[in-house]
C-alpha cells in the first residue's frame, strides 16, 4: 500500500516537476508541423500553429497540479480553524460558522468563483484565491463533528477533570487525533480543486489565452472540434482526469494507512 | 394522539418549524445578496470603461460622464448603493442588462426557461439512476455490480463535466452525426417555426452529460446509506425470519434510507445548476449558465448580480422543499418539530 503511495506521489511530482520545464517548449510554434495526428515523434498530436499537444498538456497539468495544491492546503487549513472553532467555541461561534457554511453552499460553486474571480479583477490570483477560499466548508463540517464527538469521550473529560488547560487538552489530545483526519480531507480537496480550477479557466476567467492550462486548451480545442481534430481535447482531458483519480487513490492509501478500520469499508 | 390534545401543540411546532426554515432561508438570501454585491463592488474593474467602452468615455463631454458615473453610482458609498439597489430589487426591478439590453427579469426569465428544461431532465435522471445504482451496489456489497458503480463513480467524479460534454459531442454530433452540435433551436429558423421535438433534440446531448455526472455523488451517498441498513439489527432480524431479500430491501431498506435520499436529490440542485454552466458553454445553449458567464467575461454587473440570486434562491428553495418533505414523509419529524 505504502508502495502504491510513493509510486503515485512520485509520478505526480515527476509530472509536475517535467511540466514545468516544458514552459519554453510548450510555446515553439512551428507551421511545418501544424495539425499531425498523434504518433511518433509527436504523442499527442499538434495543434492549428504547430505546438506540441504533449508539452503543452505536461505543463498544463503541472500548473493545475500546483494551484491544486496551493487551493487544497489553504482551503483546509480554514477548514480546521473553523471547524475546531465552531465545536469549541461555544454556540453562537458555532451557529456563525453553520451559517456561514450554508451560505456559501447556497451559491452554485461555479458562479462564486465567476463572482469572487470578477471581485478580484480576472487572473490567476482570482483564479487561486477563489478556488482557495471555497473549498473548505465540508471539510469543516467533518471535523466540526469530529471534535464534536472527542469532547464527549472519556479521555478528553478526564484530562478536563484533571485540571489541564483548554489549550493542552487541544494540543496534547486533539489534535493528534485529528490530524490524519486532516491530512486525508487535505488530499481528498485536491480533486475538487483541480477541476473547478480548470473548470474556470475553461469559461475564461483568469489565465490569459497563451498559457498552457489545461481549461484553456480545452477551450481553444472546442474551435476544432468540428474539423475532426479530436486529439486536441481528448488526450489534455484524459490526463487531467488520470491526475485527479491518482490524487483520490493517494487518498484513499492514506486514509487506510492511518485509520486500518477503514479498510473494511 | 389527536385525542388527548398533544396534537395541536404539534401542529403549532410543526407551523413554527415551516416559519423558522422560511425566515432562515429569507436571511441566507439577503446575506448572499450582500456578499455578492461587495463582490462586485469590491472589483477593480471600473463599470464605466467596462461597459462604455474606453474610446466611447474619452469622446464624452464632462456633463455626460458625470450622468453615467451618476447612474452608475461611482461616488456613492457601497452601502448606500446597495440600499439603492435592494430597494429596487425588491420593487421588482432587477435593473437593466448592459449584454442585452433588456431588463434583468425578463433575461433572466428567458435563460431560466431554456435552462430549465435541461436541469429538469438531468435532476430527474440523476436522481433516479443515482438512488436505484446506489441501492443496487449497496445491496449486493462486494460483489461485481458493487464494484461496476463504485468504479464509474470514482471515474465521473474525477472527470470535469466540460470534458465530457466535450466527448460526448465527438461521438453524437461529429462521428455519429445524430444529434446537433448545439444551441437550443435548428440554426437559421424562425421562433414560431420551432417545434417541441427541436428543442428536446437540442437538450438532449446537454441534459445527458449533466444526467451522467449527477448520478455519481448520489449514488455514493446512497449505496453508503443501505450499507448502514442491510447491516442493522432489524435487517438481520428479517433475514432470521426468513424474509426474502426483495422484500427486507423494500420494506425495511427503501423506508430508512428515503430520508437521505430526499436530501441528496435536493441538495444537487446546487450541482446541476454549477454543471450546467459549463455545459451550456460547451454546447453553445443559450440558457441562464451561459449568461451567467457572458455576465462575468462582459463585466454587467446587474445581470450577474441577478442570476446569483435567482440561483441561490432556487437552491434554497430546494432545501426548504427537502425540510417540509421530511415532515410529509416521516411523522416522527411533525412530532418533534425539527430535523434530527
Amino acid at each position: 500500500m505504502v508502495v502504491i503511495f510513493v509510486l503515485v506521489v512520485g509520478f505526480l511530482t515527476g509530472v509536475a516537476l517535467v511540466g514545468s520545464f516544458c514552459y519554453e517548449s510548450a510555446r515553439i510554434t512551428d507551421f511545418s508541423r501544424k495539425n499531425l495526428k498523434p504518433g511518433i515523434p509527436y504523442l499527442f498530436g499538434t495543434d492549428w500553429l504547430g505546438r506540441d499537444m504533449l508539452t503543452r498538456t505536461l505543463n498544463g497539468l503541472s500548473m493545475s497540479i500546483l494551484i491544486g495544491l496551493c487551493a487544497a492546503i489553504i482551503s483546509a487549513i480554514i477548514a480546521f480553524v473553523l471547524g475546531v472553532l465552531a465545536a469549541v467555541g461555544g454556540k453562537k461561534v458555532d451557529a456563525c460558522i453553520t451559517w456561514l457554511i450554508d451560505l456559501i453552499m447556497g451559491i452554485p460553486h461555479i458562479l462564486l468563483l465567476i463572482l469572487i474571480s470578477y471581485g478580484l479583477g480576472k487572473g490567476l490570483k482570482g483564479v487561486i484565491i477563489g478556488v482557495a477560499v471555497t473549498h473548505w466548508t465540508s471539510l469543516a463540517r467533518v471535523i466540526r463533528a469530529e471534535v464534536l464527538q472527542l469532547k464527549e469521550s472519556q479521555y478528553i473529560k478526564i484530562a478536563e477533570r484533571l485540571g489541564h488547560s483548554k489549550w493542552k487538552v487541544a494540543v496534547k489530545h486533539m489534535i493528534p487525533h485529528l490530524l490524519p483526519q486532516f491530512i486525508v480531507g487535505l488530499i481528498l480537496l485536491f480533486p475538487h480543486a483541480v477541476l473547478h480550477e480548470a473548470s474556470i479557466t475553461f469559461l475564461g476567467f483568469g489565465l490569459s489565452p497563451e498559457q498552457p492550462a489545461i481549461g484553456i486548451i480545452l477551450s481553444e480545442s472546442m474551435k476544432h472540434l468540428i474539423t475532426g481534430k479530436w486529439w486536441l481535447a481528448v488526450f489534455p482531458g484524459a490526463m487531467l482526469v488520470l491526475t485527479v483519480i491518482l490524487f483520490d487513490v493517494a487518498g484513499g492509501v492514506l486514509r487506510k494507512i492511518f485509520d486500518p478500520s477503514s479498510a473494511h469499508e | 394522539m389527536w385525542i388527548n390534545g398533544s396534537g395541536v401543540t404539534n401542529l403549532k411546532n410543526w407551523g413554527f418549524y415551516i416559519v423558522k426554515n422560511f425566515m432562515r432561508m429569507m436571511l441566507l438570501l439577503i446575506a448572499v445578496s450582500i456578499v455578492t454585491f461587495a463582490l462586485v463592488s469590491i472589483s477593480p474593474i471600473d463599470p464605466l470603461q467596462a461597459n462604455v467602452g474606453q474610446a466611447a468615455l474619452g469622446s464624452m463631454s464632462q456633463e455626460q460622464k458625470e450622468k453615467m458615473e451618476s447612474y452608475w453610482g461611482v461616488h456613492e458609498p457601497p452601502v448606500e448603493r446597495y440600499l439603492n439597489w435592494a430597494k429596487d430589487f425588491l420593487q421588482g426591478d432587477m435593473g437593466v442588462s448592459l449584454l442585452y439590453r433588456q431588463p434583468v427579469s425578463s433575461v433572466i426569465a428567458v435563460k431560466l426557461g431554456n435552462s430549465l428544461i435541461l436541469m429538469l431532465i438531468a435532476w430527474l435522471i440523476s436522481g433516479a439512476l443515482g438512488f436505484f445504482l446506489g441501492v443496487l451496489s449497496g445491496v449486493y456489497r462486494g460483489g461485481w455490480i458493487d464494484k461496476l458503480v463504485r468504479g464509474y463513480c470514482l471515474l465521473i467524479a474525477s472527470t470535469p463535466v466540460f470534458w465530457l460534454a466535450l466527448i460526448l459531442l465527438l461521438v453524437f454530433a461529429v462521428y455519429l452525426k445524430i444529434l446537433p452540435i448545439g444551441l437550443s433551436v435548428p440554426i437559421g429558423m424562425e421562433a414560431s417555426g420551432v417545434t417541441i421535438a427541436d428543442r428536446l433534440q437540442h437538450a438532449i446531448l446537454p441534459a445527458m452529460t449533466l444526467s451522467i455526472t449527477g448520478v455519481s455523488n448520489i449514488a455514493l451517498h446512497t449505496r453508503e446509506k443501505m450499507i448502514d441498513v442491510m447491516e442493522s439489527d432489524y435487517v438481520l432480524f428479517a433475514r432470521a425470519r426468513g424474509e426474502k431479500l426483495g422484500a427486507i430491501v423494500v420494506w425495511h431498506g427503501l423506508r430508512n434510507i428515503i430520508i437521505p435520499a430526499i436530501t441528496l436529490q435536493f441538495a444537487s440542485i446546487s450541482e446541476i445548476i454549477g454543471g450546467s454552466v459549463l455545459v451550456e458553454q460547451v454546447f453553445s445553449y443559450p440558457g441562464l449558465g451561459q449568461a451567467a458567464v457572458a455576465a462575468g467575461t462582459g463585466s454587467d454587473v446587474p445581470l450577474l448580480l441577478g442570476i446569483t440570486l435567482a440561483t441561490a434562491a432556487i437552491v434554497f428553495m430546494g432545501n426548504y422543499v427537502a425540510n417540509l418533505l421530511y415532515g410529509a414523509v416521516d411523522p416522527r419529524m411533525r412530532k418533534r418539530g425539527k430535523v434530527t
